[in-house]
C-alpha cells in the first residue's frame, strides 16, 4: 500500500473559543513522510491544531496549507487527511468490515476492490479473520487497530493521530508504539501525532513541537528537544530536570562559568548558538547525568555540589536519590547501579556532573513565547 | 461479585439472619404482586380460553370471525401505526433541532415540547372538539370563508389526531436523548472519510439514534392501543379498548367476548414491549464508546436556516398546545356553542368543582398520594432486593413487577372485577370492588414499574463500597440503610413517587370501570361524567385545568430532581 505523502504548513494559525485563544501564532512546516509530534500538557491547544488540519475547526487567523493549497475553507470530507480519534470512534452499528470499508464506499470503489483492500488493511494491522466481528466484541487494542486500518485503507495524504495510545494499558501501549513506528516508516506517510506523553513523542517522532498555552515553545528532533531544551518549560516537561538559578560570571568560547544561588560555581560547556546574554539564567541538569560520590572523593574536572541524602529508592535499573544542597532539593538517578555504593538517608555526599551535561535556559520565558510567567517550584 | 463482597463484611450470624429476612420479604412481595397483578391477569386469560367443561380456543378463534372485532383490531393497529407515523413527523425534527442546533428559543422549544404530556388525552379530546370539531372554531371559520368544513374530529380521524398530539413527546424525548448520546467523533470520523450531508445522516447518525427512536415509537404504540378515554370521549367505539369496556359494562361481567378482547390487548402490548426490549438489548451501542472529544452543544444557525427551524418548531408546538388553550377557555366560559369564542365568561365552573362537588379533587389527591406512597415503599424494597438481595426469585420478582407495563388499564380493571367481586373483605363491610381502596390498589400496581425503575436507577448509582464503609465503621444493616443508602437514593424515590402520583391522578381507563359510585370518583371520572352533558362541559373543563396543573407541577418537580435530564421518566 503506497501513500501520496504530502506536506503540511501552518502559517500564523490561531483559533479562538469565545474570548480566549486556544492556539495563536503557530507556524510550522511538516515535510513529506515525516513523523511530526505536537507534544504538550492537556489544554495546550495541540488537539485544536490537529482538528484544524482535519477541517473540524476553522482557524480564526492564519492559514493551513496542504502541499500548495490553502485549505481553510475546505470541508473535512474533501481534505483527504486521515484522522484516528482518541476515542477510536468505531461505529458500533457496523461490523469491522463495514467500518473499514466505509471510506472506500464513499469513494465509490468497486465491490471487488473494496473486498481486497479491506483484507489487506486488516492484514496490515494483524486483524485477519475479524471482518465479521462487532465492535463490542473487540478489545481496546483491537478497536485501535480497526481505527488505524479504517483510516489507512483510503490512503490519505496525511495521517493525523490524536493520542491514539492513551486508552491502552501500559504493556499494549509499548507494543502498539513499536508497531505504529514500523507501519509509518514502511508506508512513508506524512504523520502528525498528538500526545502529552514525552516518552512516546521521543520514541516515535522525526521532529517534535513542544506546545504550551496555545503556542509552540520549541521545535526540533527528539535529541535536540531532550538534550538541549531552550526554555525552562521544555526542560521540565520533557524528562525531569534539576534547575539551578545563577548568574553568568565568565564566558569563554565554549564554557560558561555560572555563580549559582547555592554559592557554588558551576561550569557549563554550552554550544555557542545557545550562548545567552550575560545576566541571570537557569541551569538544567538531567537526574541521570548526575552521580553520587562519598564527600572526600575527587571529582576530576566535573562540577561538584556537597549535600545530604534525603531519600533513596532502589529501582533495579537505577537508584533514585533526593539530595539536599543548601535549600535546594536535587534529584539524581544513578543508573546501572550494580556494584556501586548505596547511600542512605542522612549520608553526606557529593553530587557530581560534567560541564557537558549542563543546559542553559533563560530565567524568564523568551519574549516570543507567551508562556505565563514561571511559578517558583519547590526545587529552587 | 459486588453482591458477594457486600455480604463478606457481615458476620456469619448476621448473614444468615439477613437472608431469612430477605426470604420473608421476597415471599411477601411475590404473594402481594401475584394477588394484584398476576392472578387477575391469569383469571382474565382463563375465562377467555375456557368454557363450562375445560380449556378451549373456540372463543379466541370466534374473535376473528366477528366483523366488528376484526374491524376493531384493524382500527387499533391502524390508529397505533398512524399515531406513531404522525408523531414521528412532529417529534423527530423537533428532537433534531433541539439537540443539534443552537439558537435563541431552544430552551422554550424543549420545555413546550413536553407540555402535551401534562394534559390527559381525554381532556385534550374535549378541547380539540371545541377547536377542530364539527362546530368548532376552525370549522366555523372555514364555513364562513369557504362554505365547507373539514371533519378533523370525526371517528377514527379524531382519535388519531388527539393521540398523535398527546403522545408525540415520547418520540421526541427518546429520540433527543439518543441523539445527544451519539459521540460527536463518530460523525466526525465519517466526515474525515469523505461523508457528509444526507449520506452522513443516513449511514451514521440515523442508525446510532435509532434505539431511542424505536423505543419512543413502541411506547407510543402501546399507549395508543391501551387508551380508553379518548375514544369514549369522542364517542368512537370501534377500537379494542372501548370494545372490551362496553362488553363488560353493558353485557356483563360474565361476557366471554370482553375477556377475549382483553387477551388480544395484552398480547399486542406484550409483543410491542418485548420487541422494544429485544431491540434495545441488541444494540449495545453505549458500551463501546469511550472518551469523548468534549460535549457538543449544538451548531449555531442563523439566517434562512434559523427562520425555517423556528417556523417549523412554532407551527408544530402551536398545534400541539391547542388542547391546552381550548380547555382553559372552556373552563372560563358559561356559554360556548356555535361561536368562535365563548359568548359569556364566568368563574362559576371553578366554584362548582371546588365548592359544590369538591370530592373529585379531594379523592384524586387522596388516591394518588396513597398510590404514590405504596409505590415508593414497594419500589424501594423491590429495587433493594433486586440489586443487593441474595435470595431466590429475583428474576421472578422483576418480571412480575414489570408486567403492568404491558397490562392495559381496562384489562387490569376487568381482572379485578372478576377476582374481587363478591369476595367480602373483613373490615370493609363488603367486597374490595365496592370500596375506593380498589382504585388505590389499581393505581399503585399500574405505576409500580416506573417507581421500581426510578429506585433501581438511584440505588445502582450508589456504589456498594459506600455501604461497606459505613459497616466497616460499625453501622449495622439497618443503620447503614437509613444513614447512607436511603439519603442517597432519596432523589430517585421522590422522582418515582411523583411519576406515580401524576399518572395516577389522571388515570381514566381503569378508573372508569372500578369506581363504585360517583361520590368516590376522582378527577378523571368527574371529567368523564361532566362531559356527558352539554351543561357539564364547563365544570368538566375546570377539572381538566386542575388535572393539567397537577401534572404540570409534578413534571416540573420531576425534571428538577432529575437535574434537567427531562423526560427520563418517560422512557422504556
Amino acid at each position: 500500500m503506497s501513500s501520496k505523502a504530502s506536506e503540511v504548513r501552518l502559517e500564523g494559525v490561531g483559533k479562538r473559543f469565545g474570548e480566549t485563544w486556544a492556539v495563536r501564532g503557530v507556524s510550522l512546516h511538516v515535510r513529506a513522510g515525516e513523523f511530526y509530534t505536537f507534544l504538550g500538557p492537556s489544554g495546550c491547544g495541540k488537539t485544536t491544531l490537529l482538528r484544524m488540519i482535519a477541517g473540524f475547526a476553522a482557524p480564526d487567523e492564519g492559514g493551513v496549507w496542504l502541499d500548495d493549497t490553502m485549505v481553510n475553507a475546505l470541508p473535512p470530507w474533501k481534505r483527504d487527511v486521515g484522522m484516528v480519534f482518541q476515542s477510536y470512534a468505531i461505529w458500533p452499528h457496523m461490523t469491522v468490515f463495514e467500518n473499514v470499508a466505509f471510506g472506500l464506499r464513499e469513494r465509490r470503489v468497486s465491490r471487488a476492490d473494496i473486498e481486497r483492500q479491506v483484507g489487506e488493511a486488516l492484514r496490515m494491522v494483524n486483524l485477519e479473520g475479524m471482518q465479521g466481528r462487532r465492535p463490542s466484541q473487540l478489545s481496546g487494542g483491537q478497536q485501535q487497530r480497526v481505527a488505524l486500518a479504517r483510516t489507512l485503507v483510503v490512503q490519505p495524504r496525511v495521517l493525523l493521530l490524536d493520542e491514539p495510545l492513551s486508552n491502552l494499558d501500559a504493556r499494549l501501549r509499548a507494543q502498539m508504539r513499536i508497531e505504529l513506528l514500523k507501519l509509518q516508516r514502511d508506508l512513508g506517510i506524512t504523520t502528525i501525532y498528538v500526545t502529552h506523553d514525552q516518552e512516546e513523542a521521543l520514541a516515535l517522532s522525526t521532529r517534535i513541537a513542544v506546545m504550551s498555552a496555545g503556542a509552540v515553545i520549541q521545535e526540533g528532533t527528539p535529541r535536540e528537544i531532550y538534550e538541549a531544551p531552550r526554555e525552562r518549560f521544555v526542560a521540565e516537561f520533557v524528562g525531569a530536570s534539576n534547575l539551578l538559578r545563577g548568574e553568568v560570571r565568565q564566558a569563554t568560547r565554549d564554557t560558561l562559568t555560572v555563580a549559582t544561588d547555592l554559592g557554588v560555581e558551576v561550569r557549563a560547556a554550552c554550544p555557542s548558538v545557545h550562548a545567552p546574554s550575560p545576566g541571570r539564567i537557569l541551569l538544567t541538569i538531567r537526574p541521570e547525568a548526575m552521580d553520587l560520590l562519598p564527600p572526600g572523593e575527587p571529582a576530576d574536572h566535573r562540577n561538584r555540589l556537597e549535600g545530604k541524602v534525603v531519600a533513596s529508592a532502589f529501582q533495579g535499573a537505577a537508584i533514585q536519590y533526593e539530595v539536599e544542597v543548601g535549600d535546594t532539593l536535587l534529584r539524581a538517578s544513578v543508573t546501572n547501579p550494580k556494584g556501586k555504593r548505596l547511600f542512605q538517608r542522612g549520608d553526606l555526599v557529593a553530587v557530581v556532573f560534567g560541564p557537558e551535561d549542563v543546559g542553559i535556559v533563560p530565567e524568564e520565558p523568551r519574549a516570543e513565547s507567551r508562556e505565563p510567567s514561571v511559578v517558583r517550584s519547590g526545587q529552587d | 461479585m459486588d453482591r458477594q463482597s457486600f455480604v463478606m463484611t457481615v458476620p456469619a450470624g448476621g448473614t444468615r439472619r439477613l437472608e431469612w429476612g430477605q426470604a420473608m420479604l421476597m415471599v411477601g412481595l411475590l404473594l402481594l404482586l401475584t394477588l394484584f397483578i398476576l392472578y387477575p391477569l391469569l383469571r382474565v386469560l382463563f375465562v377467555a380460553v375456557s368454557d363450562g367443561q375445560g380449556l378451549t380456543l373456540r372463543h379466541l378463534l370466534n374473535f376473528f370471525d366477528r366483523p366488528l372485532f376484526r374491524e376493531a383490531l384493524v382500527n387499533s393497529l391502524g390508529a397505533g401505526g398512524l399515531a406513531v407515523a404522525f408523531g414521528s413527523l412532529l417529534g423527530v425534527p423537533l428532537a433534531y433541532f433541539s439537540v443539534r442546533y443552537q439558537f435563541r428559543g431552544k430552551l422554550l422549544l424543549q420545555t413546550l415540547g413536553v407540555l402535551p404530556l401534562v394534559i390527559p388525552p381525554f381532556v385534550g379530546a374535549v378541547a380539540l372538539q371545541l377547536i377542530l370539531g364539527r362546530s368548532g372554531m376552525v370549522n366555523l371559520l372555514l364555513l364562513r370563508w369557504f362554505g365547507a368544513s373539514v371533519p378533523f374530529m370525526e371517528g377514527l380521524t379524531g382519535v388519531i389526531l388527539v393521540q398523535t398530539l398527546h403522545y408525540f413527546p415520547f418520540i421526541m424525548l427518546n429520540t433527543a436523548v439518543s441523539l445527544a448520546n451519539v459521540d460527536p467523533s463518530l460523525e466526525e470520523m465519517a466526515q474525515n472519510l469523505g461523508s457528509h450531508g444526507w449520506r452522513l445522516f443516513r449511514r451514521v447518525t440515523l442508525p446510532l439514534m435509532l434505539p431511542g427512536y424505536v423505543a419512543g415509537c413502541l411506547l407510543t404504540f402501546i399507549r395508543v392501543i391501551d387508551d380508553l378515554g379518548t375514544p369514549l370521549m369522542l364517542n368512537y367505539t370501534k377500537l379494542l379498548a372501548p370494545q372490551a369496556y362496553l362488553r363488560i359494562t353493558t353485557i356483563g361481567i360474565d361476557d366471554v367476548d370482553g375477556y377475549v378482547v382483553c387477551v388480544i390487548l395484552v398480547v399486542l402490548s406484550l409483543v410491542s414491549l418485548w420487541a422494544a426490549r429485544k431491540y434495545l438489548g441488541l444494540s449495545e451501542y453505549a458500551t463501546v464508546q469511550r472518551g469523548t472529544t468534549g460535549a457538543e452543544i449544538g451548531r449555531p444557525i442563523r439566517g434562512m436556516k434559523l427562520a425555517v427551524v423556528l417556523l417549523i418548531s412554532a407551527g408544530m408546538l402551536g398545534v400541539s398546545l391547542l388542547p391546552h388553550l381550548g380547555i382553559l377557555v372552556l373552563s372560563l366560559s358559561r356559554i360556548w356553542s356555535f361561536s368562535l369564542l365563548p359568548t359569556v365568561y364566568t368563574l362559576g365552573n371553578y366554584e362548582e368543582i371546588l365548592f359544590r362537588t369538591p370530592h373529585f379533587v379531594k379523592n384524586t389527591l387522596l388516591y394518588a398520594l396513597l398510590a404514590a406512597g405504596v409505590d415508593i415503599v414497594l419500589g424501594a424494597v423491590i429495587a433493594w432486593l433486586l440489586l443487593r438481595g441474595r435470595v431466590f426469585g429475583r428474576n421472578l420478582l422483576d418480571a412480575i413487577a414489570t408486567m403492568p407495563l404491558a397490562i392495559p388499564g381496562v384489562v387490569l380493571a376487568v381482572g379485578y372485577l372478576r377476582v374481587f367481586h363478591g369476595w367480602d373483605v373483613p373490615g370493609l363491610g363488603g367486597p374490595l370492588t365496592g370500596s375506593w381502596v380498589i382504585l388505590v390498589i389499581a393505581y399503585s400496581m399500574r405505576r409500580l414499574p416506573y417507581t421500581v425503575r426510578a429506585c433501581y436507577a438511584a440505588l445502582q448509582q450508589i456504589h456498594v463500597s459506600l455501604e461497606e464503609a459505613a459497616q466497616n465503621l460499625g453501622a449495622n444493616q439497618v443503620r447503614t440503610f437509613w444513614k447512607v443508602t436511603f439519603p442517597l437514593m432519596l432523589g430517585g424515590l421522590v422522582a418515582g413517587g411523583l411519576i406515580s402520583f401524576m399518572t395516577s391522578a389522571v388515570e381514566l381507563s381503569s378508573t372508569i370501570m372500578l369506581v363504585p359510585k360517583i361520590e368516590l370518583g376522582p378527577i378523571a371520572y368527574g371529567i368523564y361524567v361532566y362531559m356527558q352533558s352539554a351543561i357539564g362541559r364547563g365544570p368538566g373543563a375546570a377539572l381538566g385545568v386542575v388535572a393539567i396543573l397537577l401534572v404540570g407541577l409534578c413534571t416540573y418537580l420531576t425534571n428538577r430532581i432529575f437535574a434537567g435530564r427531562s423526560g427520563s421518566a418517560f422512557r422504556v
